[in-house]
């Protein structure tokens, strides 16, 4: 047994040593722009199991532009902390040099110039390259994928997910949690769980009319690697029937349920544990409250909020790893394990620089064979943009503005409301294919509606998604973004409670401030309401873009956000 | 994040203006709970109140409440506008002092569980339960 302070002190000497052979090393290889993909793959391995993780890939299979946030602002304890920190500050905090490929594929800042120097990140056959590379050095890796697999672009969605599902079983994962999945309905999460050829894992998935633990999705999965038990809980996103529309998946009920991971980690521990590694949706923060509250998990794999960390972060005796999104990470954490005690870990964020990381023949031909049907659709170019569209961001996103713009004109619409989720590709000024419109807009629930609100319950609504977003706990936040705005400005001060954040709310058209008893044209998508009517939100911005032919979105002042 | 009551209830009153309760209903609970303890003070420790952090359904939220060694165990939604829920008494044969049900909540308040020991002391718990129209998660 060691104390905790000799567990510091390995963890920081693995940190120590990961600095000067590994990311550090790779800043400095970036500066020289001799990037290989050996420098990228470059790792001294260590102790006895090693993890791959992705997460959130949202059905990004071929390699995309993503811009990560320049804002992304924490609240409460977590003000000033990573993950909340964003361009020069995340890489003056990590020692990253500007222009390097680390300040591109970690930070925001000079997004456009950097991607037309370093090229797209990820891709599935790219990422496939570096777990079989993982493998050769350690057969007996674990690969892990945090969920979000199965959803966010046209081809998932016309085959409802089966083109993720036929590409991951190529990469041959051994477990998977989940959130965006459910959107797809219970009944084809069904059909695909029930011959997944890996674990499919939820200690927080319930059944609704029980209560109890659900009978598909088993809480963990022990796994006989290098000698060791290894126990691998998961943990699904556990907001899902809020977030997103319940009705799709009426069975289930979800929750942190905390007390219910602590007793599944005694339960490990109990069967003779080695070690326990739980695959996280639960968003960055939350992992670290978790971590604080629930004594015994190693190593937390953690999804969801999409922060990309080249370094983990340690709470008490447990390791946070955020692996990004949409393809463009994979982390490998190697771990010494003694007597049931992780002695040590080495971890190391590998950037997926598509230019840079050959791709894995045998996957691209899965990933070609799924796109080929639709290969002539998705290709199709829908117009030009001026402008960087992106979606990260607190409050908006040139992507979000761009919808909104979009929702405004063809709804014929006073204010448009479009959802702030996290994920979505971003593009260069250049061409705007279909494949791309898609890409920030697919889901199962794009209906565009058309409504009448008051300016009561605009206040009421925006409040209560600023509370998903700032409560200084945790536990009661839901891990996206503000609710976007098209047509109404407002000032928001996240340090306030509930009910206090939002004033100043105006009708951009007139500059009137809102009427609280005054009805508002208002046009939206991704509603979590059953029935809602009104055309697919693509299709909205599709005609949009064909109409205007070339898009310039402006710097969007519409929102003050104060006591950031 | 630890809550002091005196906030618990002051954001419970933010809600009630959000869900357009009557302002009456937060003395209530107070009431209620005195008139439960005989006007002592509960104590903490001892009970565990299990409660979603964010109800999924306001109308059917699941709660579980334990206390070992209690003979009595009554449960108050702070923000309804009856706030007494249940009272769950155990005999001596009892095999454990625990219970679970499901409640409708208002709006966001917080749920508060109090438990009659046998040496005629009172314990209490409370938790926060958020009731939101809902988002979009990332």
């Amino acid at each position: 047994m060691i104390s905790r302070r000799d567990f510091l002190q390995a963890a920081m000497a693995t940190s120590a040593l990961y600095s000067a052979s590994g990311f550090g090393n790779w800043s400095r290889l970036a500066a020289q722009q001799a990037l290989t993909q050996d420098d990228l793959l470059n790792f001294d391995t260590f102790g006895n199991l090693t993890l791959i993780h992705i997460t959130d890939i949202h059905a990004q299979m071929v390699p995309i532009l993503f811009r990560e946030p320049s804002v992304n602002i924490g609240v409460g304890g977590n003000r000033g902390q990573v993950p909340h920190l964003t361009g020069a500050d995340f890489r003056k905090f990590y020692g990253i040099a500007d222009g390097s490929p680390s300040h591109y594929a970690l930070s925001s800042g000079d997004f456009e110039a950097l991607a037309r120097s370093y090229g797209r990140m990820g891709g599935l056959d790219r990422v496939s390259t570096v777990v079989n590379a993982i493998r050769a050095d350690r057969p007996e890796a674990i690969l892990l994928d945090g969920g979000d697999t199965w959803h966010g672009s046209y081809t998932c969605y016309q085959t409802q997910g089966q083109d993720m599902v036929n590409v991951m079983n190529a990469l041959k994962p051994d477990a998977m949690t989940f959130h965006w999945e459910f959107t797809l309905g219970s009944d084809r999460v069904h059909e695909i769980v029930e011959g997944l050829p890996f674990a499919a894992l939820g200690q927080n998935i319930f059944d609704a009319e029980w209560d109890e633990p659900a009978e598909m999705f088993k809480p963990y999965q022990f796994f006989e690697r290098g000698g060791l038990n290894v126990a691998v809980i998961g943990q699904a996103f556990p907001y899902m029937p809020i977030a997103n529309p319940g009705w799709m998946f009426p069975e289930y009920s979800f929750g942190i349920r905390d007390e219910n991971m602590q007793a599944m980690v005694d339960e490990v521990r109990a069967q003779g544990a080695d070690v326990v590694v739980c695959l996280s949706h639960n968003g960055f923060d939350v992992d670290k409250k978790m971590a604080s509250i629930v004594t015994g998990i190693d190593v937390i794999l953690s999804g969801h909020t999409h922060d990309a960390l080249p370094e983990p972060v340690l709470v008490g005796e447990t390791i946070i790893v955020a692996s990004g999104s949409n393809g463009k990470f994979v982390s490998r954490v190697d771990l010494d394990i003694q007597n049931g005690r992780m002695m040590g870990f080495r971890h190391k964020l590998i950037p997926i620089f598509s230019d840079v990381i050959a791709p894995d023949p045998v996957v691209t031909a899965a990933i070609e064979a799924e796109r080929a049907p639709y290969a002539d659709t998705l290709a199709e170019v829908i117009g030009q943009t001026d402008s960087v569209l992106y979606r990260r961001g607190n409050v908006n996103g040139s992507w979000d503005d761009l919808i909104c713009d979009a929702l405004l004109e063809e709804r014929e619409a006073e204010i448009a409301l479009s959802p702030g989720v996290r994920w979505g590709p971003s593009l260069i000024p250049g061409d705007i294919t279909r494949e791309d419109i898609w890409n920030v807009t697919s889901m199962t629930y794009g209906a565009a509606y058309r409504t009448e609100m008051t300016g009561e319950f605009l206040k009421v609504v925006m409040e209560d998604v600023a509370d998903n977003i700032f409560n200084p706990d945790p536990y009661y936040q839901q891990g996206g973004d503000m609710v976007r705005t098209g047509g109404l400005g407002y000032r928001i001060d996240v340090t306030k409670p509930q009910g206090e954040r939002i004033s100043e709310m105006t009708l951009r058209a007139t500059g009137e401030a809102i009427d609280p008893a005054r009805s508002y044209v208002v046009a939206g998508w991704a509603s979590v309401n059953e029935g809602t009517e009104g055309p697919q939100i693509w299709d909205v911005v599709e005609s949009y873009i064909a109409r205007k032919g070339t898009v310039t979105v402006n710097e969007n002042d519409s929102v003050q956000v104060v006591n950031a | 994040m630890n809550f002091t009551r005196r906030q618990s209830i002051l954001t419970g009153l933010g809600a009630a203006v959000a869900a357009f309760l009557p302002f009456r209903a937060f003395a209530a609970v107070e009431d209620n709970i005195a008139e439960f303890t005989g006007g002592a003070e509960p104590g903490s420790g001892g009970i565990t109140l299990t409660a979603p952090e964010i109800a999924e359904n306001g109308n059917t939220v699941p709660i579980e409440v334990s206390a070992p060694g209690a003979v009595s165990i009554a449960v108050f939604a702070a923000g309804n506008p009856t706030p007494a829920v249940a009272t769950f008494n155990f005999g001596p044969l009892a095999a454990s002092q625990s219970a679970s049900t499901r409640i409708r909540l208002a709006g966001t308040q917080d749920v508060v569980a109090v438990a009659k020991m046998a040496d005629g002391s009172f314990v209490s718990d409370r938790k926060e339960v958020k009731v939101t129209i809902g988002g979009c998660g990332g």
